[in-house]
């Protein structure tokens, strides 16, 4: 159930939030540079990267709640090479921070939350095709000395990019977090929709996604369908015996 | 199937030409986790292979102020394609061939030739089938109740068990064999290793899904139920429109509006 006195200690929570978005963008910058440039060890997952962020303001459970969700969503898109893809590092960072900030009966945090993340790794992803031309344009102003066989060009290039790609993180995250702060913290309190009905919509959603993902990927693989309804029937097994 | 099986256990630099010492090893291993630092659409990986290559190109005559040594840097630091992770194979056998003082053209021609299969054959197991599978079993363990830890710690022991040994074997291999890894890539892992975990995740997934749902959404059969009708049917239409409609932009769509009505309401 929404509480007023819940919802007016999250207002007062998201006031000192800005103490916290330092912390949320540094965490943002880490994690957005693991996407694609450093280490690739998928702590940008947002699973991974959503918990983390509710961690930072003592919720890792909410965040992992979000990033739960987000990862049903981020299932269907690969990061394969020069192809356009969402990046979810930072926007899972906002979406796990967003929703940990708020008290549990605010029935439309989850929603706004994920809303945000999802807006933000949009965002996010058109960045990367910007980074990815500035480094193409430093590459160039740097070709003579890379003819030349030059250590130096070739290490400044790679920390360059390494050091655009931190700021990138770091920028997108405090920019999404300054805009879905004042906009949660002014519209939760006025969301009119039931809190169990909002929760199963942005999770059907996300499953939704997350379904058609594992179909599309899986269903010219030998038996893969046949294991996949058989995955399914195992999971509401387990539920009905519950 | 094929009968190549590939030497794990050898010592790089073993078959041929100078031995690598470990430092030089552990150098352009640690430079791999970063090898996408400067990609563009331009050289894509090539600045970052030659950014892995460099520790052994200083082992040539002459070291780092040496002829032998900015011509192969050039030659390496040119456009180059590959999957991240696997590149590490090409980032052994290049170095290799440059320490056996192959042919400038053999080595470009080798260049070349490695970028096709290193770029699909990494597509196709790391991204089209262990990542999914490990976010699967992520997922599965998030709607078994597992803790935020186990959760998150569970998926990322996994996948980075096979993310780094990856980097690890890739390097270590190209090493070993130079100009003769592509007979690496006949592995069984690499053959087989998509379908089988891509069969995997699909079981993994399957049961994740229900469970997922449960656990984010709550207990009470009425709701839960329609949410799963919900998501096979609205699943089997997206999938029928076979790309042509991101799932993610769908996503925020649809979320958009229902945050306008659940403002409206």
């Amino acid at each position: 159930m929404f509480d007023p006195a819940a919802a007016l200690t999250a207002l007062e929570r998201l006031r000192f939030a800005n103490l916290d978005v330092l912390r949320f963008a540094l965490l943002g910058a880490v994690l957005g540079l693991d996407v694609v440039s450093f280490p690739q060890a998928m702590i940008s997952r947002p699973l991974v990267a959503a918990t983390l962020a509710g961690a930072v303001v003592g919720e890792p459970g909410r965040g992992l709640l979000v990033g739960a969700v987000l990862e049903l969503v981020a299932l269907e898109t690969l990061p394969v090479g020069a192809s356009r893809y969402p990046e979810w590092g930072s926007a899972a960072v906002v979406g796990g921070a967003l929703y940990a900030l708020h008290p549990e009966g605010a029935a439309g945090a989850l929603v706004l939350a994920v809303t945000c993340a999802l807006a933000t790794a949009w965002v996010g992803g058109e960045s990367m095709i910007v980074l990815r031309r500035l480094n193409g344009q430093l590459a160039r102003a740097q070709a003579p000395a890379l003819q030349a066989g030059s250590r130096r060009s070739v290490s400044r290039l790679q920390l360059t990019g390494l050091g655009f790609d931190l700021l990138r993180g770091f920028a997108l995250t405090v920019v999404a977090l300054q805009l879905s702060l004042p906009l949660l913290a002014s519209t939760v309190g006025h969301w009119g929709a039931e809190a169990r009905l909002s929760r199963a919509v942005v999770v059907s959603v996300a499953a939704t996604v997350a379904g058609s993902a594992v179909w599309k990927l899986f269903h010219l693989v030998p038996r893969a369908r046949l294991l996949f309804a058989a995955g399914i029937a195992a999971g509401l097994l387990r539920l009905a015996l519950q | 199937m094929s009968g190549v099986t590939l030497p794990l256990g050898a010592a790089p630099g073993t078959r041929s030409g100078a031995v690598v010492p470990f430092l030089t090893r552990a150098q352009m291993l640690a430079r791999l986790f970063a090898i996408q630092g400067s990609w563009n659409y331009e050289l894509l990986l090539g600045t970052g292979v030659g950014f892995c290559v460099e520790p052994a190109l200083a082992l040539l005559p002459g070291g780092r102020d040496g002829p032998a040594y900015h011509e192969a840097l050039a030659r390496e630091s040119t456009y180059f394609n590959a999957h991240p992770y696997l590149a590490a194979l090409a980032v052994g056998a290049l170095a290799r061939a440059e320490l056996d003082g192959e042919p400038a053209a053999r080595i470009e021609r080798f260049r070349t030739a490695l970028c096709g299969p290193l770029g699909s054959v990494g597509d196709r197991l790391v991204w089209a089938a262990w990542l999914p599978f490990c976010s699967a079993v992520g997922l599965l363990l998030f709607g078994a109740g597992a803790s935020p830890l186990v959760t998150v710690g569970g998926f990322l022991l996994l996948y980075n068990a096979g993310h780094v040994a990856l980097r690890v074997w890739g390097l270590r291999t190209g090493l070993a064999q130079g100009l003769r890894v592509a007979q690496a890539l006949a592995h069984p892992l690499f053959r087989q290793g998509p379908e089988r975990l891509s069969q995997a995740a699909a079981l993994v997934g399957g049961a994740a899904l229900p469970l997922a749902l449960e656990r984010a959404i709550g207990p009470g059969r009425t709701v839960l139920g329609a949410s799963l009708v919900v998501v096979v049917v609205a699943a089997v239409v997206l999938a029928r429109l076979h790309g042509r409609l991101d799932g993610w932009r769908l996503a925020l769509t649809l979320l958009a509006i229902f945050t306008l009505y659940g403002l409206l309401r």
